[in-house]
């Protein structure tokens, strides 16, 4: 229990401190998992979008898909992606391995299918209430993907929320493609996971409160967000 | 014969016009209307069975008849939302097409306004009917729509906070500002108060002076009085009668148009 209270004295130290190499690693965790979102927004939106207003063959095996993919094994993935960037493999030769950039790759490819199965469902749902509207305008289905993803976009942030959480939560894949390498590709949960096998409370719990206040800071900011929005009938 | 649409592709913004109204791009009158043999069906159920019908003339044809008629997919068909088995509807000649949609409009019975302000909402039909930038004129131009629909003052306002009669006002506003030749409405007062159902009509005999073609829907048959120039009465999925507004409300031709007219029950 003391070995307890003295760990969260030293974390909170740490963190009112601003020790350097903690705020490397949370540096790099945000940066990394921004990005992965960056990239899995890109794809999945419009994805989502043309699931949910495009008829055409194999529609519902994608959807279907989507939603399988929203639990893929994030250690599966780091393999895969691992197999594809390591030196034997197809893009070997452009020496991604363990870098922030192979685990990016990583995350987005983990959180692609939750935006776009995420987005699938809220254009839906939005698509049904516009659909005459638009077509009476003779809307051309690109312009509808973007009103409907435009119209949608404070349900939407709650999407790129829940791909965020996920992306900044994962250790599996980021640890097989990025090798929790000091000062290169150590983020804040493959540094709790070696802190805590190191038996190093103070660093792994420092991180473990941020990573929490981060999680808790940026929902409480879209609930308010999303709240507000709600009463002004935008959402 | 049809002029021929041409759009001319902008390599410099200075060579593009600020504007081009409808009018410009297509002068020719849709009119005349012309159903032969639409039917409508669901899987095996007949919801429309057989139209054939006329429309020549201007003015506010109101299509009259009680629920479950099929008034509503009548006018569906008309505008081209839904698709009968086969080709039965022409305008001015043509079979119905998107150009010829384009140059109609379709206001709801329950409004559906965009997730943005009453002023974004006009924008969104000015800058893809009438404008190609959003420039002073194009400002102008909305605020002249909004001053019409006496919703000027609420133009930031998100436009699903209006009250249910500014909704429908702004949906018609919407419709009109899109500058069409025909405007389809299907009951767009069935839930409203006296004082909004005459501002919307209102509007309408304005929109009609302009020289713009009304299909009204309604069951309430005080409204198609004061609107109508010609009812079209449909009953159990049929058109039961076509016929000038006088001989409609003064003989009418059928046991079905009698008895709704008389408010009896009809199955």
């Amino acid at each position: 229990m003391q070995d307890f209270s003295s760990a969260f004295s030293l974390a909170f130290s740490l963190i009112f401190n601003a020790d350097a190499d903690l705020m490397e690693i949370i540096g790099l965790s945000l940066s990394v998992s921004f990005s992965a979102v960056f990239v899995a927004v890109i794809i999945g939106f419009p994805l989502g979008a043309v699931t949910a207003v495009v008829r055409f063959p194999g529609r519902q095996v994608l959807a279907v898909i989507l939603n399988a993919l929203m639990g893929l094994p994030p250690v599966v993935v780091g393999l895969l992606v691992y197999l594809v960037i390591s030196r034997a493999g197809p893009l070997g030769w452009m020496n991604l391995l363990y870098s922030p950039t192979a685990m990016i790759i990583a995350q987005s490819i983990l959180i692609t299918p939750i935006i776009a199965a995420l987005t699938r469902q809220v254009i839906e749902d939005l698509h049904k209430e516009y659909d005459e509207q638009l077509r009476s305008f003779c809307v051309p289905i690109s312009c509808v993907v973007v009103t409907l993803i435009w119209d949608a976009r404070y349900s939407l942030l709650t999407v790129v929320l829940a791909g965020f959480g996920r992306a900044i939560a994962e250790v599996g894949a980021v640890i097989v493609v990025g090798g929790n390498i000091d000062h290169l590709t150590r983020v804040m949960t493959t540094a709790i996971a070696l802190e805590t096998s190191k038996g190093d409370l103070a660093l792994a719990l420092a991180l473990g409160i941020i990573l929490l206040v981060l999680a808790l800071s940026i929902n409480a900011a879209a609930y308010i967000l999303r709240g507000s929005a709600q009463r002004s009938a935008y959402a | 014969m049809r002029r021929p649409i041409f759009y001319v592709v902008a390599l410099n913004d200075q060579l593009m016009p600020e504007f081009m109204l409808k009018s410009e791009r297509q002068s020719s009158s849709l009119l005349p209307l012309v159903v032969q043999n639409l039917s409508f069906r669901v899987g095996e159920k007949l919801l429309l069975d057989n139209i054939n019908t006329t429309v020549s003339s201007t003015g506010v044809s109101v299509v009259l008849g009680a629920n479950g008629a099929g008034k509503s997919l009548f006018v569906r068909l008309l505008h081209g939302l839904l698709k009968s088995e086969q080709p039965a509807i022409q305008w001015n000649g043509q079979m119905l097409d998107l150009a010829i949609r384009k140059r109609q409009a379709l206001v709801f019975q329950k409004p559906v306004l965009l997730r943005r302000s009453v002023a974004a909402n006009i924008d969104f039909v000015l800058t893809r009917f009438i404008f190609r930038r959003k420039t002073a004129h194009f400002i102008q131009q909305r605020n002249a729509v909004l001053h019409e629909a006496g919703l000027f003052d609420q133009r930031n306002q998100p436009a699903r906070l209006l009250s249910g009669g500014e909704q429908q006002r702004l949906a018609l506003a919407r419709a009109l500002a899109t500058e069409p030749e025909v405007l389809i409405l299907d009951e767009p007062t069935a839930s409203l108060d006296a004082a909004t159902t005459f501002q919307i009509e209102t509007r309408l005999e304005q929109a009609r002076d302009k020289g713009i073609k009304i299909f009204l829907v309604t069951h309430d048959i005080a409204q198609a009085r004061r609107l109508a120039d010609d009812v079209m009465f449909m009953h159990g999925g049929r058109l039961i009668g076509h016929s000038t507004s006088n001989e409609f409300f003064n003989h009418p031709s059928s046991e079905q148009a009698k008895a709704y007219l008389e408010g009896r029950l009809l199955f």
